[in-house]
């Protein structure tokens, strides 16, 4: 394996590892705050019941977040040691900062996780609150910088280095609004719709249970407002990458030739050899219409680019951005169905369909993230810095890197696997419907 | 003559504080480990009770100062942080390794759920993490010492000449023994049994005197493994001042362990240890990766470094408050404390 390709695996693997945890970090301290919060309005034992269940499996996958997230701040250095040399005055910036959310995180989910007992009701929430914030504002942090790498800014670049540095405009970048609301939006969304699905298949277990009853009203509450969002969120993504980095947004459509009218695919599979797209269902002039909101409006296809600056592998790009729309689009009409079930019926736990849907329905906004970060990260090649340093040119020297790439792959395996399975022992020890009526009947 | 950086020396001070930190917190909860594997005698349980239970709230927290560690040198000194990186790709590595498994089979065994024979291997796990990641911090801190790290390193034995040397392994015993010292030093502290505090108190005793040692056998091996350091640290005005206070604190530390003024202890043990640390900042400064990049070569531009400067103090007025605040639940005296607290729910227990 050449060196450059073990690099950009390694890079990739711990970055879709790391971001599962992300995605349930900024999230899941939401849901318990709600929880909590919901507790100490109604005293209803349950609420709390919930916000401590869920709390024991935060804390096992924000250990692993912490520990996945420190690996990828060495790994900057590590693998693209000539990136961070000649990018890290320019985007630490918001890593700096990152790292300051992060001790607010840290330190307040220690009072959190281990301060039931030690802190008055009310600093208990307040901790939980600072918590969410903080792991939303450090989610954005990171991303901005990510961002930036899409549309670098913020510095001249003379005999190929850059001066007059202006981290503020980098911090400012013309990609960062749109890519941090919408990674925001997909935490909560992929967050809500895993828990809610789990405790719903708990639920076709035991219906009548108040426990996963309640559970799932809180998650998909926010999940389903994500969800609904979402595409919103995306369509702006799209129309802004359309802008900012056109031949991206050609690799996303697998839309070869340039031209107005330019039809939107679903599905298929671009042929790179031949310059067209096989076996796609297309959508005539609706690409333009959708980007310019004008059938009229022109397209630029892969075509009017040099093939050596093609995003590769092509098919990743294409197949990706299919993947996260149609998730995007499923988990939103799920969220719309909930809500209609709700005017209609008053209630969405009447309706096993609905249930059974929701099973199905959890690991979607994962998938989502995962693939819209393959669609974002490989379509920026061969750019590490778009348009400013090739990938190629920012690898580090150190030879035999597939030692590391295979070395941090199986560690993340055993751990991947360990922290199902102690979530998974931890969602078969919740609690039954008869001691959530138990707790309920404690006299006060 | 230009006016002097202030902002930089700000902002290279942030970084050596935020170390030292690092190591006062985040390496005694190395040492925690440490003393888990090592944990003897008819309390050993309870001996592992304690350091659990010290480390829990904490653990976090304390990490992020790495983090903060990393994130100052690629903002403020991006060369240093790129060669450091390449040069020292397999120590970095493995200390990876180290910290991944230490932090999730700690966090595995405390809420792994059950107490089978597979949540005892975490524990074991944990402790072993802990043992060998404290040796690769300080293998890296040697090696940068040694001013050996290659400009351009390009074959496998550039990757490993400049750290495969004793001084750079004693170094990372020396951080070893530091850990296990403080950890040992603070764990008395966290409980009101006599007897669990003497089986620390033992500990802190014997893991001082290591620490005497390996310090000697550190500063003797510098002669040839560090050759800067070891003229830093002779031949320098503060030197003496250095090496006394040091010894002055390392003395106090062993005399109130041995009267049992454990509060006391900790703030000398702290002192020592910090004090170690600054004596080799001092003894490289200006040098940030001897022999080619100091502080003013291979810093950042001043727009740069200015604006870091200001981040880095507006975010200490969150940090500082927060922090104390985490110290002042967990690290005071749980009676108290314990008044403050309700108890709640009683199926609610995690
Ligand atoms: C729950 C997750 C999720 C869902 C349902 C969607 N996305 Fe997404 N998408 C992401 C999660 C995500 C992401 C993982 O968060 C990305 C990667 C980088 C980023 O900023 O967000 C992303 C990137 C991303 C980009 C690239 C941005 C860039 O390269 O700068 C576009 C154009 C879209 N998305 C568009 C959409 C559309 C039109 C959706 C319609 C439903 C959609 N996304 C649903
Ligand atoms: C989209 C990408 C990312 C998002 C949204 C994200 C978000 C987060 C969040 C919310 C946390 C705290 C929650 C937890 O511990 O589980 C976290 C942890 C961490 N992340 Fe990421 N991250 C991303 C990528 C990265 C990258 C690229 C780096 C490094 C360069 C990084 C470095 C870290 C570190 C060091 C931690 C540990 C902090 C601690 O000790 O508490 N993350 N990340
Ligand atoms: C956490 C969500 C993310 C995922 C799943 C992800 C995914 C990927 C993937 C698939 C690659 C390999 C692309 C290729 O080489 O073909 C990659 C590369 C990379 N990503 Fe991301 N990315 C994420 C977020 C980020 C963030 C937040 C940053 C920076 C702050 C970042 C920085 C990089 C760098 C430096 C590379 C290597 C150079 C390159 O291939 O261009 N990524 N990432």
């Amino acid at each position: 394996m050449p060196n450059i390709l073990a690099a950009r695996s390694q890079m990739a693997m711990s970055l879709a590892f790391h971001i599962i945890f992300s995605c349930v970090g900024i999230a899941i301290p939401l849901l318990m705050v709600i929880a909590e919060w919901l507790y100490l309005r109604t005293r209803r034992e349950v609420y709390l019941l919930i916000a401590r269940r869920w709390a024991i499996g935060a804390a096992i996958m924000f250990a692993v977040g912490a520990v996945s997230g420190t690996v990828l701040s060495f790994e900057l250095g590590l693998l693209w040691p000539h990136f961070m040399k000649w990018a890290g005055d320019i985007i630490g910036m918001p890593f700096s900062l990152e790292g300051f959310a992060f001790f607010t995180e840290a330190i307040f989910l220690g009072i959190y996780m281990y301060g039931w007992d030690r802190v008055s009701p009310r600093a208990h929430l307040g901790a939980g609150v600072m918590v969410a914030v903080s792991g939303m504002v450090s989610g954005i942090f990171v991303v901005i910088a990510n961002s930036w790498m899409n549309t670098p800014v913020g510095f001249r670049l003379v005999n190929g280095q850059p001066i007059a540095i202006d981290p503020i405009a980098a911090l400012t970048n013309p990609a960062a609004l749109h890519e941090t609301v919408h990674m925001t939006i997909a935490a909560y969304a992929a967050t809500g719709f895993v828990v809610a699905g789990i405790h719903a298949a708990m639920w076709l277990r035991e219906r009548g249970n108040l426990f996963h009853r309640r559970a799932i009203a809180i998650a998909f509450a926010v999940g389903a407002v994500a969800a609904v969002l979402q595409p919103i969120s995306g369509d702006a993504s799209a129309r802004a990458v359309a802008r900012l980095q056109p031949l991206k947004m050609a690799a996303f459509e697998g839309l070869f030739k340039s031209g107005p009218h330019a039809p939107l695919a679903l599905g298929g599979i671009p042929d790179v050899k031949d310059r067209k797209l096989l076996y796609a269902i297309e959508l005539p002039s609706m690409l333009s219409l959708m980007t310019y909101h004008n059938a009229d409006a022109v397209m630029r296809g892969l075509n009017s680019f040099p093939e050596g600056e093609w995003p590769s592998p092509l098919i990743a790009v294409h197949l990706g951005f299919q993947i996260m729309v149609a998730a995007g689009m499923a988990m939103a009409g799920l969220a719309l169905w909930g809500a209609w079930l709700l005017w209609r019926r008053r209630t969405i736990f009447d309706c096993d369909w609905f249930m059974y849907a929701m099973v199905a329905a959890a690991p979607l906004g994962l998938i989502a993230v995962e693939a819209g970060w393959v669609v974002t990260e490989v379509g920026r090649q061969p750019w590490i810095i778009y348009h400013v340093m090739r990938t190629a040119d920012a690898v580090t020297p150190m030879p035999g890197l597939e030692v590391t790439f295979t070395l941090f792959t199986a560690l993340y395996c055993f751990l991947g696997a360990t922290v199902a399975f102690l979530l998974w022992r931890q969602v078969m020890l919740s609690p039954t419907g008869e001691e959530v009526a138990a707790l309920a009947r404690v006299p006060r | 003559m230009s006016a002097l950086p202030y902002a930089l020396f700000f902002v290279a001070g942030v970084l050596l504080v935020a170390l030292t930190i690092y190591v006062l917190t985040g390496g005694a909860d190395y040492g925690g480990g440490v003393w888990n594997l090592l944990a003897s005698g008819p309390r050993a349980a309870e001996q592992r009770d304690l350091i659990e239970r010290a480390i829990g709230p904490i653990w976090e927290a304390d990490h992020v100062w790495l983090i903060l560690v990393v994130v100052i040198m690629f903002d403020a000194f991006p060369p240093a942080f790129a060669q450091i990186m390449t040069a020292m790709h397999i120590p970095v590595t493995l200390m990876l390794v180290g910290i991944v498994l230490r932090g999730s089979a700690f966090s595995f065994h405390s809420y792994g759920g059950g107490r089978d024979s597979a949540q005892r291997r975490w524990g074991r796990l944990f402790a072993i993490a802990s043992l060998v990641t404290p040796v690769l911090l300080g293998v890296i801190i040697g090696a940068i010492a040694s001013a050996r790290i290659p400009r351009n390193p390009a074959r496998l034995s550039d990757f490993v000449a400049p750290w495969a040397t004793p001084f750079c392994f004693a170094v990372g015993l020396f951080a070893l023994v530091m850990f296990a010292y403080l950890a040992a030093v603070y764990a008395p502290l966290e409980t009101d049994d006599n007897e669990l505090r003497d089986d620390f108190r033992r500990r802190a005793l014997g893991a001082a005197v290591a620490v005497g040692l390996m310090a000697a056998v550190v500063l003797l091996l510098s002669i040839h493994g560090a050759p800067l350091i070891w003229a830093g640290l002779t031949e320098r005005v503060w030197t003496w001042p250095l090496i006394w206070m040091i010894t002055i604190l390392a003395l106090a530390a062993i005399g109130a362990l041995w009267t049992r003024r454990f509060a006391l202890a900790r703030l000398c043990a702290a002192g020592q240890v910090a004090l170690i640390l600054w004596g080799w900042a001092l003894a490289q400064f200006p040098y940030l990766l001897p022999p080619d990049l100091t502080i003013y070569n291979s810093s950042a531009p001043p727009v740069t470094i200015h604006i870091l400067a200001g981040a880095l103090a507006a975010g200490a007025l969150i940090l500082l408050p927060s922090y104390r605040y985490l110290m002042v639940v967990f690290k005071t005296n749980p009676e108290r404390r314990r008044l403050r607290g309700r108890r709640r729910g009683t199926l609610t227990g995690g």
